[in-house]
């Protein structure tokens, strides 16, 4: 273990745990628009309180994204700095982008959205509330293009005086074709998350809940239930069309995805393979035949390549001495991961919809006990789908033109490293567990009464209560 | 001017919006345990800030993320070499964002005290070390042919960047008190305005002494030393407003002193972004820290497009939410405490 390895699990860390959070408030904050929207189009009360109830677990959520995303925008810096010297122009004008454009909408709207629910006219706020879900789309857009850029860096070249990526062209950046088949993948998986959030708590509710809420909670079953289903076939289809651009871009990610060593044509889809630790030998493997080929160029002949000849393809490339291949049972196995837990989440959401179709309520204890995963099993494919990812990319922080070694800070010490790897850790842990204390305490509180309207002349009255919980 | 020069001083207008914003932000975290004599005060105390700080925060992101766009090399020595305090920062606005949001969040007292306690130590943590760093920055760190920071922790401990940051921990009390003042009614504005005034007198020494310091010892020429005298005529200007009563002149005093402060180190620092104290030859420069042209003139294309935005919507904001809070606004503690009653709020 040296710098660079803690460097690497402190990134690992920190960022697979801002992702926890990142799907919530993506895609809450555009179910809780939808939902105010709805209240705001039929002035049925319900949705109101199902708005205010949501909007509540939503920012207990938001909190805790924030935070852990201002540590995203540092640690480049502080544990990546020749890296940061190497991309600065390409990938920071990107995070500086999306500060400017994007993260003063979602953080400044939020706000007004939060107290602003007596102060502002009512389509006003509604507006706040679309402001602020805009703010977080576009963010993740150019995020997802700075990542892009990691892992196909396109519209720039090097200067061969200083050494460093420089920019060329701002459109090719933006329309980099790993970042439009990610945008989608990751929009659907974020309403995967907080699709099953709602369908979980509804129908935690439906069970347990007050008998005067139980109308409400039905609808939040279907609504989410259809969110997260909706989701889950827009998750499948831009990951279809994701793993072809990956096959294409970065083909021994897609080799390292399947633990595929030989080039092969009519190449099969492993289920399940158990191998050796190292992943060099198979022991016992479980194949779809065909569907690889399919999956990665869309034809069930084509030649995919496999890792042993993408090794000597790169080292003739870019030189010998390093192994190109990705660490194999991680790359394969969150692979599998996310696949399966998001087609689980998808397959219960399904299921969840037709057992309390038509204002049934299901007797089934396991399956509510099965739907108050609804949440985590998306989380789990997203963080996997993360894992595989940037694992994948390996042993290149930008592919083809920087290795991971090379981009870690040379001025910061290992004690330093630890010092903020043990911190972070300790202290996102701690989080975690205020958090979701939280989140289960307001989820069980159900629906927030609703107080009758003040007359217009009320309005100003300074002496009311104003309308907000800090 | 080039365009480097330009995002020099676009980089200064971002650390001037952040520290004029959220240096009240900062002071009325300070004052929560001096103002907040009970739980319904210190609601009121937080709840000036509750539409705003969020907002304020992200001026810190977007002078993050220009510096690593326009001055990566800037940038890279910078959140490198600072590796501790930039941590101990990290971890201050960390849980004192998430105490803002989650000490209402249930009512017992104990949860409530130790957010209060995060919510202090978050305050008083990020104005000390952003003090420190900034005092440093002027005052020039060892820095190698590489442009990697050779210091270490304690080089960063000196008198000069000791004294930045005691001042820039006066400077953000006094704001604080001088926004409640503004934005408060009945006893906590009357505290808080006689707060404003003992704190803005410490406050006025230290600043006075910093700024001569630094435009005499850091390469002050004739425009910092006006800049630097008119950020403390301000101040002075602040107390008798505060003494008047005048709370909105008091504030504009005070945010004028903090983001003039913030001036005067940049001019201070022009044309270098972070000079070596090793060898002249190793300071990072607007010159040899920049990124390309090309860089440089997509993101003053978008800087110019979006600032203005940004500044309107932000306005607008501060607008809607203009009005004094008390304690009678504040609505009882079980309507916070359970869900099922937080009914109005929503939040």
């Amino acid at each position: 273990m040296d710098a660079l390895d803690v460097a690497r699990w402190q990134f690992g860390v920190t960022t697979v745990y801002h992702f926890l959070f990142v799907p919530m408030t993506i895609g809450m904050s555009l179910l809780v628009a939808i939902m105010q929207t709805i209240w705001y189009r039929t002035r049925d009360e319900k949705w109101l309180r199902l708005t205010k109830f949501f909007g509540k677990l939503f920012l207990i959520n938001f909190a805790m994204g924030i935070v852990t995303g201002i540590v995203q925008e540092f640690q480049f810096g502080m544990n990546w700095s020749d890296y940061s010297r190497f991309v600065g122009d390409v990938f920071g004008s990107l995070l500086a982008i999306e500060a400017l454009v994007a993260f003063f909408l979602e953080s400044t709207f939020l706000g007004l959205w939060i107290f602003g629910w007596e102060r502002l006219p009512k389509p006003i706020h509604l507006a706040t509330i679309w402001a602020a879900s805009i703010g977080t789309i576009l963010s993740m857009y150019f995020i997802l293009a700075a990542n892009s850029w990691m892992q196909n860096p396109v519209g720039f070249h090097i200067n061969p005086d200083t050494g460093r990526a420089e920019l060329n062209s701002i459109g090719a950046l933006l329309t980099n074709k790993v970042t439009l088949a990610t945008f989608p993948h990751t929009f659907f998986g974020a309403l995967m998350v907080a699709g099953g959030m709602v369908v979980a708590v509804a129908l935690w509710h439906l069970y347990r809940g007050r008998d005067d809420q139980k109308p409400a909670f039905r609808t939040a079953v279907t609504f989410g239930g259809w969110v997260t289903i909706l989701a889950t076939a827009g998750t499948l289809i831009s990951g279809d069309f994701q793993g072809k651009i990956m096959t294409e871009v970065q083909p021994m990610k897609m080799a390292a995805a399947e633990g595929l060593y030989e080039t092969t044509s009519s190449a099969p889809f492993s289920l399940l393979t158990i191998g050796s630790l190292d992943g060099s030998r198979e022991v016992f493997a479980i194949t779809v035949p065909d569907l690889l080929s399919w999956l990665g160029k869309g034809d069930i002949h084509a030649e995919i390549e496999g890792i042993d000849n993408l090794q000597e393809q790169y080292t003739a490339q870019y030189g010998a001495g390093v192994n190109y291949a990705p660490i194999i049972p991680v790359t394969y196995w969150s692979f599998r991961m996310m696949i399966f837990f998001g087609l689980a989440a998808g397959a219960l959401a399904l299921l969840t919809l037709w057992m309390t179709r038509k204002g049934r309520t299901p007797a089934s204890r396991l399956l509510l006990m099965a739907a108050l995963t609804l949440p985590i099993l998306p989380l789990i494919a997203n963080s996997f789908g993360w894992i595989f990812t940037e694992m994948g990319r390996q042993p290149w922080l930008v592919f083809g033109e920087m290795l991971t070694r090379d981009g870690v800070s040379r001025s910061v010490s290992m004690a330093e490293v630890i010092t903020s790897f043990t911190t972070f850790t300790l202290l996102y842990a701690a989080l975690a567990v205020v958090e979701v204390k939280l989140l289960l305490k307001y989820a069980k509180g159900g629906l927030p009464e609703i107080h009758p309207e003040p007359d217009s002349d009320e309005k100003d009255d300074e002496n009311r209560p104003l309308a907000f919980a800090y | 001017m080039d365009l480097a020069t330009f995002w020099f001083i676009l980089i200064g207008v971002l650390f001037v919006g952040y520290f004029v914003l959220e240096g009240f932000d900062f002071g009325v975290g300070m004052l929560l345990p001096v103002l907040g004599r009970d739980d319904r005060e210190r609601r009121v105390v937080i709840n000036t800030i509750g539409p705003v700080w969020d907002g304020n925060e992200v001026w810190l992101i977007t002078a993050g993320g220009a510096m690593f766009a326009a001055f990566p090399e800037w940038y890279a020595t910078l959140f490198s070499g600072f590796y501790l305090p930039l941590l101990l920062i990290l971890v201050a606005l960390i849980v004192r964002a998430v105490g803002f949001d989650y000490r209402g969040k249930r009512a017992d007292a104990a949860w409530k005290r130790n957010w209060d306690i995060a919510i202090i130590f978050g305050s008083y943590t990020p104005a000390l070390l952003w003090g420190v760093a900034f005092a440093n920055i002027v005052r020039g760190v060892p820095i190698d042919a590489n442009f990697d920071y050779t210091g270490g922790f304690f080089n960063l401990l000196n008198p000069y960047a000791l004294l930045g940051g005691i001042t820039m921990v006066a400077l953000c009390l006094t704001h604080g008190a001088v926004f409640l003042a503004l934005k408060t009614e009945g006893d906590i504005r009357v505290r808080a305005n006689r707060i404003g005034g003992r704190a803005g007198l410490i406050a006025a020494v230290l600043a006075v002494t910093f700024l001569a310091w630094t435009v005499s010892a850091h390469g002050g020429n004739a425009a910092s030393v006006a800049i630097s005298a008119v950020a403390a005529l301000a101040l002075a200007g602040a107390l008798l407003a505060n003494r008047a009563g005048r709370e909105g002149w008091a504030f504009v005093g005070t945010a004028i002193t903090i983001g003039l402060a913030v001036v005067t180190l940049f001019t201070v620092l022009f044309p270098n972004v972070m000079p070596s104290s090793t060898d002249p030859a190793n300071t990072l420069t607007i010159a040899n820290a920049s990124s390309s042209a090309y860089t440089l003139k997509i993101m003053t294309w978008v800087a110019l497009v979006f600032t203005p935005i940004v500044l309107l919507y932000q306005g607008w904001t501060y607008w809607v939410f203009r009005k004094r809070i008390g304690v009678h606004h504040i609505p009882d503690d079980g309507a916070v405490s359970s869900p099922a009653g937080s009914a109005v709020g929503g939040a």
